[in-house]
């Protein structure tokens, strides 16, 4: 067998593996509209993410162990002056605050999604996922599973660049 | 190769399951009254992949993000959506991957190709047993 030949699994299986992101990327962000999911701060819904300004949106849990992990990178993020939305999966105002308490909150707003409706707008698949939306409302990067602070400096490049 | 293995471990890495603070959602494991629509609505869910479990449609699994798919697709057909086109608003969000149902996008091409060179290759292999045969 030629060696061109014996590639062919190889590309197939990089092929199919290349549609697993989201669909949603470079697209305008879905219309939505999310109840309050804690009693300090505002819901959250599609207009809130067409604000001239490009910023965050987290997608998140208190029941999610991974998301801890995050919120440091979170919290710095916000000290660099990056606006970061929350929409929280399945979640109760009580579980959440003991998270926030705990974890830290870097979240201007959080909207409560309490059937993963707006998560699956979003094309995401679990959390915690994290979505860079641009000043006009276009969805144009995400991050599948925990940030870690290896992230930050290309995130806070592309918000740049998404300005 | 390195970051090919890793481009591999990355894409089949599950995530960790958790369970979530709330019950499941209303229609994710209740019928719909309407015995067309459910079954409009089963035929669909049998057709579209579990996200968190895979190899399993949203019909089989007890994943919670599978049930909330479940109650989504319930709701819509509810509402009078067609199938085709609650399919095609999950297709444009995660891609034709989240359909069991294969495409005519270019990437399944060679799944279709594959029965006329599969077929072409059992009419060869007939051909040449029986001139075999026929000259021995």
């Amino acid at each position: 067998m030629s060696r061109g030949l014996r590639l062919i699994p190889i590309v197939l299986l990089v092929w199919l593996v290349i549609g697993l992101a989201s669909q949603m990327v470079e697209r305008s962000v879905p219309q939505f509209a999310l109840a309050p999911a804690v009693n300090s701060k505002p819901g959250l819904n599609s207009a809130d993410l067409v604000s001239g300004q490009p910023r965050l949106v987290n997608i998140f849990a208190s029941w999610c162990v991974p998301c801890i992990g995050e919120a440091p990178v979170l919290a710095e993020l916000r000290r660099r002056g990056v606006s970061i939305d929350g929409i929280a999966v399945r979640d109760t105002p009580n579980a959440l605050n003991a998270f926030l308490a705990r974890n830290g909150d870097a979240f201007e707003r959080i909207g409560s999604d309490r059937q993963s409706e707006v998560q699956i707008a979003f094309g995401s698949s679990g959390v915690p996922e994290t979505f860079l939306i641009d000043g006009k409302g276009v969805i144009r990067r995400q991050y599948i599973g925990p940030l870690n602070a290896s992230n930050i400096p290309g995130m806070v490049r592309e918000l740049e660049q998404a300005r | 190769m390195k970051r090919f293995a890793l481009l591999i471990a990355i894409s089949t890495a599950q995530p960790v399951l958790a369970e979530s603070n709330l019950p499941p959602a209303y229609w994710s494991n209740r019928e719909l009254p309407n015995a067309k629509q459910e079954a409009q609505a089963e035929a669909l869910m049998e057709q579209l992949r579990c996200l968190v479990c895979q190899g399993q449609s949203i019909a089989d699994s007890d994943a919670e993000l599978a049930g909330d798919m479940r109650d989504l697709v319930r709701r819509r057909i509810a509402a009078g959506e067609k199938p085709s086109a609650i399919r095609g608003w999950l297709i444009q969000r995660y891609g034709s991957w989240i359909s069991y149902r294969p495409t005519d996008e270019p990437a399944a091409w060679p799944l279709w190709l594959a029965r006329v060179a599969l077929l072409l290759a059992g009419a060869w292999l007939i051909r040449r047993r029986v001139r075999l045969k026929a000259r021995g």
